[in-house]
């Protein structure tokens, strides 16, 4: 591969067990879950990729029929340096098949149990009655990261990567074991909710928030690390995804923006890159080049503001032509040599 | 409130064979039809929502409308330049509009709203019963779903309001990012399954019924809870239940009344996409939905398209060309060893990236298109900057209108 040095660079988590993924909504927080997974399952390592939105979109993403509440061999990752490659596993995870799961596993409730759904306490559970919801689905990933004696035959995963649900949400969706604390006083749904937020408190765990270079989407960054950071939530790393292209230097930047590149010179070199300069695409690519400076600009001052969140923060290219399996490995490749896996 | 104009908003349906392509969405003429009342921005979350729902309005306002715009979480410095800061769950006019008509906006405060609801249906004393118990405090601060019943609930208010007193004559709504998508409109359903549901029947049962209707299976019931939550846990669920009882039956009609009021021809629903391939799939879900429950669909809306380079030059060639000036800058004999042969280059890939981000969008807007032919649209090119301020509003309104 490229630079065989970087690629052998230790990841910046070596002790985290649960990377969970979160991000403003249209920041992409789906495909850099997608691709931490991947970057994560090399040289034999176990990974699994959990959505809990309901939305389907690692099965769109990796271009498989829809996921059912099952852990499915989703595709092979990354291979690292030796060309060791793991495997990326998959779970679609909804709040009514995790309660049934949950109460079989914990509790032979019997007649109980049927007589819970036929009485609609399942679908008030888990539609209406306040924080269970989260906590369900929580849950479910507790229980992936912490495999017990309960859930026999089980996989035991090296990571857990989780598509979490939007920065807004995310302090409030990690900490429900609290919120559930304070309505459930006693009793083992206390217990357990207080083992979860153990595991999630804790260094095995990191909160990773994607974002682009734009003012809202940085803000709420910010926001949701100091509400992570209050709640005692570890914060992981800053994901800048979809960064424009870098083809001009600074100095034609500054020009381009001032309106002063050197007209008569492109003109020049693209009647030698063999173009036909007809009227107007001169005036076409420079207007192109003012508009991408004052972008760039704007990234730039909002790139400056991530650094100042103090933590370590990884950068991904926009992808003009979409992204296909083949993009989210290449993601995948740059967020290991930056170290993010 | 009866639709005057032709500026009629389709009823989507499956496209049959008489469907006819709709083209282009007319923004102004919705907004200057005085038979629009409400306007509905509904889509996915970050695609630009809460700015389009204001910029609507402000152009609505400055051609002469009276205008409120509902906000849900609006950016800080968008906030503060339309004076709206989380105080108030009222609106407040909005200063440095031009022309005669009038703006006004607000901020929905969620728990407010709720609080403001137990507060005008219970009496004083299970008010406060209510205000105090540790499930309505989850589920009006922090429960996934209640957003959205808030916000049909405040447009109500508004609606009425504004039928009282003449106070506006059209209503822009921004929703809640859901994550299923159309929550808002389940909300009346959702409740009413909520309040007739046989469990929530079963915990109101001990205070109400005679004790021979507890049967075995609610004995069952109660011990199972008891035993996974603790008998605090059943203990306040049902002291929270039995005082919600009444308190909701108000709210579930007022929710009925909002659901008509949107399904009624003075509403209007934009859908607002990104021209990415997930949140046009989420705008074809909002379209079916809407189709579904026969909602007004007045049009897409697809904001931040990259601007269109235009010219002649493909991607291929515009890469070709940078390839070889590259090479040739390498070359000590060249002509071109002078910076300028990067700039030049970098210049053909910016534009070839520019041309491929296009055609990508332009694809994924005509598969919607060929999906859905009945849905007018309006594309929205990306601004460089953030919009804070009233001109950013203004100009985001131009291109809305394709005035610009």
């Amino acid at each position: 591969m490229v630079v065989t040095v970087r690629l052998r660079r230790v990841s910046d988590w070596p002790k985290v067990r649960l990377h969970v993924v979160t991000g403003k909504g249209g920041t992409g927080k789906s495909t850099v879950a997608s691709a931490l997974a991947l970057a994560l399952a090399s040289g034999g390592r176990n990974v699994l990729l959990c959505e809990v939105e309901g939305r389907q979109g690692i099965a769109r993403m990796f271009d498989v029929d829809p996921l059912p509440y099952q852990e499915r061999r989703l595709t092979t990752g990354l291979p690292d340096a030796a060309g060791g490659r793991g495997v990326v596993h998959a779970l679609h995870i909804d709040a009514e098949s995790a309660l049934l799961e949950y109460l079989s596993m914990y509790y032979r409730l019997g007649r109980a149990g049927k007589a819970l759904d036929r009485f609609g306490v399942i679908e008030f559970a888990t539609t209406i009655a306040p924080g269970v919801r989260d906590v369900l689905l929580t849950g479910k990933v507790y229980e992936a990261v912490q495999r017990n004696s309960r859930n026999k035959s089980a996989i035991e995963y090296d990571a857990v990567v989780l598509d979490a649900p939007p920065t807004g949400r995310i302090t409030q969706f990690l900490n429900v074991s609290n919120e559930l604390a304070g309505l459930a006083k006693v009793g083992p749904i206390k217990s357990q909710s207080d083992t979860m937020m153990t595991l999630f408190r804790s260094p095995r765990t990191a909160v990773h928030l994607v974002t682009v270079l734009e003012e809202m989407p940085v803000q709420e960054t910010a926001d949701g690390i100091a509400e992570l950071r209050s709640a005692g939530l570890p914060v992981g790393g800053v994901v800048v995804n979809q960064v424009r292209p870098r083809d001009l230097s600074s100095d034609d930047l500054a020009a381009a923006r001032a309106g002063t590149l050197d007209r008569a010179r492109v003109e020049a070199d693209l009647a030698e890159g063999g173009l036909a300069v007809g009227p107007g695409l001169v005036d076409g690519l420079l207007a192109e080049a003012a508009d991408h400076a004052e972008r760039r600009a704007l990234e730039d001052s909002q790139r400056e503001l991530v650094t100042g969140l103090g933590v370590p923060s990884y950068e991904l290219p926009r992808m003009a032509g979409g992204i296909d399996l083949g993009g989210l490995y290449e993601l995948a490749g740059l967020l290991r040599t930056q170290g993010m896996a | 409130m009866a639709r005057s104009s032709t500026h009629r908003p389709s009823r989507v349906g499956p496209a049959g064979p008489g469907a006819r392509p709709a083209g282009a969405l007319d923004v102004d003429a919705l907004l200057d039809d005085p038979g629009t009342g409400i306007i509905v921005c509904c889509g996915s979350g970050g695609v630009g929502k809460t700015t389009t729902s204001a910029a609507l309005a402000l152009r609505a306002a400055e051609r002469g409308r009276k205008v409120v715009v509902l906000t849900i979480d609006p950016a800080r410095r968008l906030a503060q330049s339309m004076g709206i800061e989380a105080l108030g769950n009222t609106p407040s006019p909005v200063v440095g509009v031009q022309g005669s008509g009038s703006l006004e906006a607000m901020m929905l405060d969620m728990k407010r709203t709720f609080d403001e609801v137990v507060l005008a249906q219970a009496s004083p004393e299970k008010a406060q019963q209510i205000l105090a118990n540790p499930f309505y405090i989850a589920l009006s601060s922090s429960f996934a779903g209640t957003q959205e019943y808030m916000a049909m609930e405040k447009l109500g208010q508004i609606h009425r309001d504004a039928q009282a007193a003449g106070t506006y004559d059209l209503i822009v709504v921004d929703t809640p990012p859901s994550r299923s998508a159309l929550d808002f409109l389940d909300a009346p359903e959702r409740l009413s399954s909520f309040l007739d549901g046989r469990f929530v029947r079963l915990l109101l049962m001990p205070a109400k019924g005679p004790a021979k209707l507890m049967t075995a299976g609610i004995g069952l019931i109660t011990n199972a809870l008891t035993k996974i939550l603790g008998a605090q846990f059943l203990k306040d669920l049902q002291t929270f239940v039995t005082a919600l009882d009444t308190v909701f039956g108000g709210f579930r009609q007022r929710a009925q009344e909002t659901y008509s009021l949107l399904k009624a021809d003075g509403t209007a629903f934009l859908v607002v996409a990104a021209p990415e391939a997930d949140a046009l799939r989420e705008a074809e879900y909002f379209v079916e939905r809407l189709s579904e429950d026969e909602m007004p669909l007045a049009g897409l809306v697809v904001n931040r398209a990259s601007p269109d380079p235009g010219g002649e030059l493909s991607a291929d060639e515009a890469m070709a060309a940078s390839e070889r000036l590259r090479r040739a800058g390498g070359s000590p004999t060249s002509s071109s060893t002078s910076p300028t042969s990067s700039l030049t280059a970098g210049l053909l890939r910016l534009h070839a990236d520019r041309v491929r981000m296009v055609e990508r969008e332009r694809t994924l807007r005509e598969r919607f298109a060929t999906a859905h032919p009945q849905v007018a649209t309006v594309v929205v090119p990306a601004l460089a900057g953030d919009v804070h301020d009233l001109a950013g509003l203004r100009r985001v309104g131009d291109l809305l209108a394709c005035s610009d």
